[in-house]
């Protein structure tokens, strides 16, 4: 695979529809690398952020299949859109002794709040960029990650979403009305 | 405003069958689906057909749906009653065919629970489904039943799936059954683009060889008369998918027949040779395309379909249109000129004289092929014909002409054996006047043997031509061809069909030899009731045309060795 995609997808709230598109997604070949569901603005309308694997014509087919979901509202490929993603993580880093100070001190670099301190680690909270993630994560390796829990991405459109920030390949009105 | 009534589950799902003018449903009972058979013994209206298995009753429900182009209805029970409607299910989603699958579920406080008979069947029939529900309020009930009609009939059709528990059967609503159902996520398209429609009209227009090739969505939108009108006014050749037979008259001069693994020489090189394809309704199936990589490399495509997931699926195309065949068409037609392509159609009608693969071989012995084209000759044309999977079900489709529209059924999709016979019951059930021949494999028919009782018990007159060749044909042709005549599995040892049938209580006649064969077909004609005739054909006919795996429909075999 060349790359991941960034897709939203609005869907009617009802039981059963987050196994419908996961179920989608295995059916299709779909690798999911995040899978995100939550409430939207709207009531009895979920929003899914799923990161998946590939890009292209992949990922059209992909929005075609999810289309065809009765419970799917709205699907927004916004891989190629200006946008904030942002991921919640909490990490258990090792830190014993002197250690402990020198964990603080890198969540604090990484804008991370620190919610617990124990005897043997720190459990730093993180809300950033997949990547800054990551790059605390390389760096926590050195002490020991003891533990990892990560939502998944969420993410929004810069401003709204027109002409200025949507790539020309959307779907035309022949795809759907 | 109508009066609202108390009413339970049972008692509503019977009410929204009679709103839906469903005169027939095809089930078996079971201890979950019991309060829904209580309620149903108080509407005469409804005939219910009792199968021996319940996936009879599922291609039964797949065939009724297809020979009026209306909605189905098929119902089981919890746990093995439902996973057995799993098969007819898949069929009718690879298919495209609008079938409404009602079955019991345990009682909601027991679910999950792993008691007796359940299954979480909503759990496996999600990627077989247009739609499914697990109803666990007995005051969705009338929503969801009428959604379920709407989803399964509108847009690309399919199968929905209503999962009632057994309390929900039981329990009492006010709640009235909706007049008009709105999904928000569900907008069936109508015609399709008018930007898209103009260009291909200028494709058309341009072409020197172009050729139609019509699916089941012709059928499905009883895009008939358009879709003849399109051929004629341009004369513009008609090739069809398995699913297309019938879409335009066979034995019509722009006919060349059926595209495909098994299609006619001279359509597949019409396919491989023409300079554009104007596609109604098909989705470019493997079996369809042969290797994708060098399908109709000379040809600009246009792709008419209500589904836009099929568009770009498997071939790119100069011209997409979303939309409904029948809708589109007559948004194109005015836009085509007339047209006569002479020397197009002079090459093509050549290649179908000196390539007739329409024609059985010229054998005195008894082959396969004879017996269809036997019973084409004896119904002149005027039957409905299911044919079940394999050898049968090519030659079926090849011996025939069909000029009248939905009178060839098949499972081509899933390609499921054991459709035919219970699938011809549904077809007779929904059409009580046609003749309706069953033509399917022995090893086919040994799948729902056991629906020769649901025939013999309501006196469906079904016609069942066994084309019995002691072997699954396919696998057998297979075997000999790719993997050097090591045959293993696929060689029948078969009881006397004629005797079993006439232990059912149905007419079995054994025929032979080609004067048998056509004396067994006038007599099973002549025959009010159900008919059964084993026809003893040549063992070892291989069937042809074919594309075999990995070549291009250009490298079709004519006939083999």
């Amino acid at each position: 695979m060349n790359g991941q995609s960034t897709l939203v997808a609005l869907v009617a709230d009802s039981p059963g529809v987050l196994t419908k598109v996961a179920t989608l997604f295995r059916r299709r070949g779909f690798n999911i690398a995040s899978l995100n569901v939550g409430h939207s603005e709207e009531p009895g309308v979920s929003r899914m952020t799923i990161v998946i694997e590939g890009t292209g014509a992949e990922i059209k087919h992909c929005e075609k299949q999810l289309y065809k979901l009765v419970e799917v509202l709205k699907v927004l490929d916004l891989t190629e859109v200006d946008r904030v993603d942002k991921e919640l993580a909490l990490i258990k880093v090792a830190a014993r002794g002197a250690d402990r100070a020198e964990v603080v001190g890198l969540a604090q670099a990484f804008d991370g709040e620190v919610v617990d301190v124990s005897k043997d680690a720190v459990v730093v909270q993180l809300t950033a960029s997949p990547y800054t993630i990551e790059r605390f994560l390389r760096l926590a390796g050195d002490f020991g990650v003891l533990e990892l829990s990560r939502t998944g991405v969420v993410t929004m459109v810069r401003g709204t979403l027109d002409k200025s920030n949507v790539p020309a390949r959307r779907p035309s009105s022949n795809h759907r009305e | 405003m109508t009066e609202r009534k108390m009413r339970n589950g049972g008692q509503v799902i019977c009410d929204v069958l009679l709103e839906e003018g469903v005169s027939a449903i095809f089930g078996m009972p079971g201890g979950a689906s019991l309060p829904f058979y209580n309620a149903l013994y108080d509407y005469p209206q409804i005939k219910h057909y009792l199968f021996r298995n319940e996936q009879g009753a599922g291609y039964a429900a797949d065939g009724y749906a297809r020979a009026l182009n209306t909605v189905g209805v098929a119902t089981a029970t919890s746990g093995p009653g439902a996973t057995n409607l799993v098969t007819p299910i898949a069929s009718a989603m690879m298919d495209s065919i609008p079938v409404v699958f009602i079955t019991g579920q345990v009682a909601t406080p027991f679910i999950g629970t792993d008691a007796f008979q359940e299954t979480d069947i909503t759990g496996v029939t999600i990627p077989i489904t247009k739609q499914n529900y697990l109803v666990k309020d007995v005051d969705e009930l009338p929503r969801v039943m009428k959604e379920a009609f709407y989803l399964a009939q509108t847009g690309r059709p399919g199968p929905v799936h209503v999962d009632v528990p057994k309390d929900v059967f039981l329990a009492e609503t006010d709640a009235p059954v909706p007049e008009v159902i709105k999904i928000r996520g569900y907008k069936p398209a109508g015609a399709g683009h008018r930007g898209m429609i103009r260009r291909a009209a200028e494709l058309i227009n341009d072409a020197d060889r172009p050729v139609i090739l019509a699916g089941h969505g012709v059928a499905i939108s009883a895009a008939f008369d358009e879709l003849r009108e399109l051929a004629e006014k341009a004369r513009i050749p008609v090739i069809t998918t398995l699913h297309g037979v019938g879409d335009f008259p066979e034995t019509h001069k722009l006919s060349f027949g059926m595209i495909g693994m098994h299609g006619m020489y001279y359509a597949n090189l019409a396919v491989s040779d023409c300079d554009l394809i104007v596609g109604l309704g098909l989705r470019f199936d493997d079996r369809v395309t042969g290797r994708v990589s060098d399908f109709a490399q000379r040809a600009k495509i246009i792709h008419v379909d209500i589904d836009p997931a099929e568009i770009e699926k498997v071939v790119p195309t100069a011209v997409p249109i979303v939309g409904d065949v029948k809708a589109t068409l007559q948004i194109l037609n005015p836009l085509v000129h007339k047209s006569d392509h002479p020397e197009w159609l002079g090459k093509l009608d050549k290649l179908r004289s000196e390539h007739p693969s329409h024609e059985p071989p010229d054998d005195e012995r008894f082959l396969p092929q004879h017996m269809v084209r036997y019973i084409y000759e004896a119904t002149e044309g005027a039957a409905a014909v299911v044919a079940d999977v394999g050898q049968n079900q090519m030659w079926a489709s090849q011996m025939f002409f069909y000029d009248r529209p939905y009178t060839f059924f098949s499972a081509g999709g899933l390609g499921g054996m054991g459709y035919a016979l219970p699938a011809a019951t549904g077809v007779q059930v929904a059409r009580p006047k046609e003749t309706v021949w069953c033509v399917t494999g022995d090893g086919g028919f040994q799948i729902n043997i056991q629906e020769l009782a649901t025939i013999a018990e309501y006196q469906i007159p079904v016609k069942i031509g066994v084309m019995n060749n002691s072997n699954l044909g396919m696998i057998r042709q297979w075997q000999k061809r790719f993997y050097d005549g090591r045959y293993l599995g696929s060689e029948l040892k078969n009881p006397d069909f004629a005797k079993v049938a006439e232990a059912f209580g149905i007419r079995g006649i054994r025929a032979e030899t080609k004067d048998d064969a056509k004396d067994a077909i006038s007599e099973a004609m002549a025959t009010d009731g159900p008919v059964l005739v084993d026809f003893i054909v040549n063992e070892l006919e291989d069937c042809y045309p074919m594309v075999e795996p990995g070549s291009s429909l250009a490298e079709t075999v004519e006939r083999g060795a």
